[in-house]
Formats: C-alpha cells, sequence, structure tokens
C-alpha cells in the first residue's frame, strides 16, 4: 500500500497523477503532466506536424511515439493493393508515412503484422502497461485505463505539444467511482454492462471526471471485457476510465513485445502492485451497479445513453427529435425490427474475444437474406489468431464479409458506410446522426446480439440461438 | 498570437442538447491534412435542413453560438473547433461544454462559456439578442444590461488575453522536463 507520509490513501488516479508530474499547478498554470506513451494515427496528426515544421521542432522523444494506420485505411485490398476511398484518404495514409520517416517516428503501416486499430494494438504490444500515461489523437483512447494507466484523448493541438515536449497542461479531474459487483448472466456482455452504466449516470455524467471502475464484477472480468468497458467511458463524459492492475493484467502482458522480460519484469509486477486504490480512498462521487440485474442492451436513439434491455419498449419520455430521426415512436418494441446491415468490429468490440462469441452464434447458420455483415478484425494480431481458429472461415461460411482490420464501418470514413436510412446493428460505439454514414441509423449492442441478427434479418435475443445450440 | 479582446454580437440560438462532434463536422470531412477551410461543412448535414437555424438570414455575422447542454460530446476532433471558428464563431455559451472539445476551442481562441441554467434559458429565449463577452471580467452581458459571470480556467484565460501560446509555455519548461526524465522511476519506453 502506497501512501503519502501524511497516510492519506490515494486512489489508483491520485498516484499515476502524482508519477507524472513534472511540475505542479501553482495559481499561474496548470500541473505539467509527463505523457510516457503517445499513439499516433492518419487522421489527427497531419496539422501537428505541420506545427513542428513550422515552428523548426523535432519530435522530443520519438522513442516513445508509435504510429499506426486506422481511422481512413480500407478494408478491402486487390492483392498487396488497397482499395482507397479516395485520393483524399490515400494522401492522408501517405502523409502519415511521410511524417513518421522525417521525425523518426515507429509506424506500423498496412500489411505491417502489428497494424491495427491503435487501441487495439497498444495493449497487444505490451506498449500499455499499468501505471503509465497515455495519449492519442483519439477520445477512445479511454480504452487503455483497463491496464491502471491513465489514458485519455486529446485535440491535434495537444498532439502537437505532445510531439515537440512529451508534456502536457492538465487540471487534475475528479474521480466517480463505479462500483459493480454482482454476475453478468448468461448471454450479458461486458457491452451490455457498459451500455447500462452510460444510461445509468448518463452521457454527461462523467464530464470533469475520470472513472474508476470497482468491484467484483471488474474483478472477474478478462482484459479484452475490461478494455470494452473503459473504451466507452468517453461516451458518458469522462475523458478516461480506469481499472486496478491484478494478476489477471499481467498475465495478459507477460511476455508481449514491449513488455518488460526477466528482473525487469518482476520488478515491474512489484510496483504495478502499489497501484490499486488505497483502502478507505476517497472518490468524489459514486455510481453502484447489479452486474446480475443487467440484461442484454440496445440503444434506440442517437446517443449511447438511449439505451434499454433488448426485451423493452422505448420509453415514453424518449427525446422525440432522436425518435425521429431512428423512425421510431415511444412505445416500440426493438424486438422483431428488419435490420439492413450488421457491423462486427471497432476498438469496442473488434477483438478475438469478441470474434468468438460472433462465430458461436453464426456457426452452422446463414446470414439472413438481404442483410450484408461486415466482420472486421481490429488488428492484424486479431486477424491472425481468428484464422488460427477458423473463425473467419464460420464467417465466410455463413455469408458475412470477412475485412482487413480498422475503424472501418465504426466511423465510415474509409468508404464502409451505411446507406441512407439503413439500420445498422453495430457493436461499435457510437450511433450519433449519420455516425456510420449519411442518415445511417445505429443501433448499438454486443457482439452477440450483433451476430443473432445478423442470422435473423431482425433484433431478436442472442439468448434464445444460444438454447438451441 | 493576437490579444483576445471583449466583443459584442447577436446570437444564433441552438437548442438541441448533446450536439456530438460528428454533427458539428462528420467524419467524412476529415480525410484532410490541413485545418483551413472547414467552414463549410460546418454541421453539413442539419444545413441540409431549409429550416435549420444558421440558414436562416438573420444568424448571418453572428459572432456567438448559444446551444444545449453537453455540446461538443463523442470524438476528440479537433476538426469542431476548426470549422466552428472558420465559419466565423468566437464563443459557444451552453450550460456545460464537452471536456475534450472545451480544450480544443480554448486551443483556437473559440471561447467555450459555460452559463448558469437562468442565463441559459434567458439566452435561448431571445434568439439574436445582442451580447457582450468580457473574457477579462469573465461575463457575459445580457440586452437588459445583467452581466453573468463564467468560469474560465484562469491559465487559459492569461494566455487568451495576453496572446501567449500554451506550446511556446511548455518549450520553457524543457529543463523541468529533463529533470524529470533524468530523475523519474518512469519505466524506459
Amino acid at each position: 500500500m502506497t501512501e503519502l507520509p501524511s497516510g492519506k490513501p490515494l486512489t489508483l488516479f491520485e498516484k499515476l497523477w502524482e508519477r507524472h508530474l513534472v511540475a505542479p499547478a501553482t495559481t499561474d498554470h496548470p500541473a505539467v503532466v509527463y505523457i510516457d506513451l503517445h499513439l499516433i494515427h492518419e487522421v489527427t496528426s497531419p496539422q501537428a506536424f505541420d506545427e513542428l515544421r513550422s515552428r523548426g521542432l523535432a519530435v522530443h522523444r520519438p522513442d516513445r511515439t508509435f504510429a499506426t494506420m486506422d481511422h481512413s485505411i480500407p478494408t478491402l485490398f486487390d492483392g498487396d493493393e488497397p482499395l482507397f476511398a479516395d485520393e483524399k484518404t490515400r494522401n492522408q495514409v501517405e502523409t502519415l508515412q511521410r511524417n513518421c520517416d522525417e521525425f523518426g517516428i515507429t509506424l506500423y503501416p498496412m500489411g505491417d503484422a502489428r497494424q491495427g486499430i491503435v487501441h487495439v494494438i497498444g495493449p497487444e504490444l505490451g506498449l500499455t502497461r499499468p501505471g503509465r500515461s497515455i495519449v492519442c489523437g483519439d477520445s477512445h483512447t479511454s480504452t487503455h485505463g483497463a491496464f491502471g494507466a491513465w489514458a485519455f484523448g486529446i485535440g491535434t493541438t495537444e498532439v502537437g505539444h505532445v510531439l515537440a515536449t512529451q508534456c502536457l497542461l492538465q487540471r487534475q479531474p475528479k474521480i466517480l467511482e463505479v462500483r459493480i459487483d454482482g454476475a453478468l448472466a448468461r448471454g450479458v456482455t461486458a457491452k451490455d454492462l457498459i451500455l447500462a452504466v452510460i444510461r445509468e449516470i448518463g452521457v454527461d455524467g462523467g464530464l470533469g471526471h475520470v472513472i474508476e471502475y470497482t468491484g467484483s464484477c471488474i474483478a472477474s472480468l478478462s482484459m479484452e471485457e475490461r478494455m470494452t468497458i473503459c473504451n466507452m467511458s468517453i461516451e458518458a463524459g469522462a475523458r478516461a476510465g480506469l481499472m486496478a492492475p491484478d494478476e489477471t493484467t499481467f498475465s495478459y502482458l507477460e511476455g508481449r513485445e514491449f513488455s518488460p522480460k526477466g528482473k525487469a519484469w518482476d520488478e515491474a509486477v512489484a510496483d504495478w502492485r502499489t497501484l490499486p486504490s488505497d483502502p478507505g480512498a476517497r472518490y468524489d462521487k459514486t455510481v453502484a451497479i447489479d452486474a446480475s440485474k443487467v440484461e442484454p442492451m440496445v440503444t434506440y436513439g442517437t446517443n449511447p445513453g438511449m439505451s434499454m434491455a433488448i426485451e423493452a419498449s422505448i420509453p415514453d419520455d424518449a427525446e422525440e427529435q432522436s425518435l425521429a430521426y431512428m423512425k421510431m415512436e415511444r412505445g416500440d418494441a426493438l424486438l422483431g425490427k428488419p435490420v439492413d446491415v450488421v457491423f462486427i468490429g471497432s476498438c469496442t468490440n473488434g477483438r478475438l474475444e469478441d470474434l468468438r462469441m460472433a462465430a458461436n452464434i453464426l456457426k452452422g447458420r446463414k446470414v439472413a437474406e438481404g442483410v450484408r455483415v461486415l466482420v472486421v478484425p481490429g488488428s492484424q494480431e486479431v486477424k491472425r489468431l481468428a484464422i488460427a481458429e477458423g473463425l473467419d472461415r464460420v464467417f465466410r461460411d455463413a455469408g458475412a464479409e470477412w475485412r482487413e482490420p480498422g475503424c472501418s464501418m465504426c466511423l465510415a470514413m474509409n468508404g464502409d458506410g451505411v446507406a441512407e436510412g439503413q439500420l445498422v446493428v453495430s457493436t461499435s460505439n457510437r450511433n450519433f446522426e449519420g455516425r456510420q454514414g449519411k442518415g445511417s441509423r445505429t443501433i448499438l449492442a454486443s457482439p452477440l446480439t450483433a451476430a443473432a441478427a445478423a442470422v435473423s434479418g431482425t433484433i431478436v435475443d442472442a439468448r434464445k440461438l444460444m438454447d438451441q445450440d | 498570437m493576437e490579444p483576445f479582446k471583449t466583443f459584442e454580437s447577436k446570437t444564433v440560438v441552438l437548442p438541441v442538447d448533446n450536439v456530438d462532434t460528428d454533427q458539428i463536422i462528420p467524419a467524412r470531412f476529415l480525410t484532410v491534412t490541413t485545418r483551413g477551410g472547414m467552414g463549410k461543412n460546418l454541421f453539413a448535414d442539419w444545413r441540409l435542413d431549409p429550416d435549420f437555424v444558421l440558414n436562416q438570414p438573420t444568424s448571418a455575422g453572428a459572432l456567438i453560438l448559444v446551444t444545449g447542454e453537453n455540446f461538443g460530446c463523442g470524438s476528440s476532433r479537433e476538426h469542431a473547433a476548426w470549422a466552428l471558428v472558420d465559419y466565423g464563431f468566437r464563443a459557444v455559451v451552453s450550460t456545460s461544454i464537452a471536456d475534450i472539445f472545451k480544450n480544443n476551442a480554448v486551443k483556437n481562441r473559440l471561447l467555450p462559456v459555460e452559463v448558469d441554467a437562468n442565463t441559459h434559458r434567458e439566452l435561448v429565449q431571445s434568439p439574436g439578442a445582442s451580447v457582450v463577452i468580457d473574457l477579462e471580467k469573465k461575463t457575459l452581458s445580457l440586452p437588459d444590461g445583467r452581466a453573468a459571470s463564467f468560469p474560465f480556467d484562469g491559465f487559459a484565460q492569461h494566455c487568451l488575453l495576453n496572446g501567449i501560446d500554451q506550446l511556446d509555455f511548455l518549450m520553457q519548461r524543457e529543463d523541468a522536463i529533463r529533470a524529470f526524465e533524468e530523475s523519474s522511476p518512469a519505466e524506459p519506453a
């Protein structure tokens, strides 16, 4: 247990904050905090590199900076040739390549065995580790908090700050404890749990806060499940989500490419064991959730807080403009609604366990007629492992499209879009208007629910299909 | 950088809560590598509706956007702030503004102004009202003469009022940063 001389018990976040203070806040300025790991991608970095060039600056720590391509890259190739949506996306990807060459930054480009969605590859490579401060020009950087790292999204100007100085100016956020006890029922996933949490605290419930998820349920989850939860912290307004590192964390990281080895590993683990919040540490706010009461969840509106149990009806107080966009009405059930598209992938649900869940439903079944199903692994490594298990075969045999890794249809800037008016059941993180293509209508759900929709052609409770297996 | 001065403008009112950055600038416009010229795609999909507030002649020339709570939620894309600034806005007024957007706004000299619910209601009920925003006093003056104060990060205020660039400020901490790197038990890259 780490304690200050005063004996004040500290939260995990307070310990992370203390460790990264280059200069504490004064009355004149915010704290200067050190960034251990900076992840960059093609969409939010080009203007930051331009800024460095215009000021004649170098990248301060290229060894702490890693780049990959994920947002605007195609998921279809003709042989080795990527089929870019247009010249602009090609230019964006080539610009990243040039910038990384010029500034000496390690880049995992398309085709590289380490390439993938930035929030999938950080953990896979062992770059994401407990105790680190991690930033990226992407709001789902909160994902990495599942490892007990302080990880948050930044804008492009701050990408420039980190490139130039490896530091950021920060005010200390408040801490919201979301305590989740109890066990998830069969057919209920981490995705359902985080959707239930967001509904409970609201899409602005985490503003100004870091969320620390605690409780017996969290402790029982795998790292991939934990990442799904931390990933969507931003959908509740919290820039970062955190979980205490434990044996599950250590065994996930042991032996990964950038994880410490030998004696350094033992020392790192001993240090990481001091990170969890001390007994009696004070949170600014606490919300308790009973995981055993959570049902499979679906969204019906145009923000991730507008969700309900899959068997429920749209509530009477649902916001009307959202429902009008979704072409739905108060009192409607979602069960039985015909779907046009199913998307399985993203930094929320594009990992191996997610693909396994979906494949378990799709195995021996066929995609319903008229439904387009896109399965996009989160990284080359996820793709490799999925193929080794034969999951790609299951998806292809069922009639789904098995694609190359990337963000793909989550934000549809690479050409993988949903057509105007179409209803998509998506394992991604945002159901905003037009998020998956202009006029697209998104229902966020778990990989189980998405796969069940794929074979049924309508929204169904995946547990019904699981009962038949 | 030019110091930020007190300014007066009529308002545009968009009384929608949880306006996300995908609405402010849809992802299909993020395939650029520069930051200029984004204003033409501000609220691109909503502007297809002739009734949308920015399509009204009365909105022309307004520098202040009054909007619902949790403005700027969602993606960290700074393109949202660039689009608002390029379009001509100099302040966004709401009861609450999302954290990453707020940060991005300040870096682009777009004031994120969070007012109390009463002031907000008054602004929403009088679209086009002429309002004065004084960053030095951290006040927003309504047409009836009442001045509502708003919270604003002291450092960001200082930087904006004095034309100080935050990266320059960080660069001046180079010695402290090097010292931290040498002394810190922080693990290697």
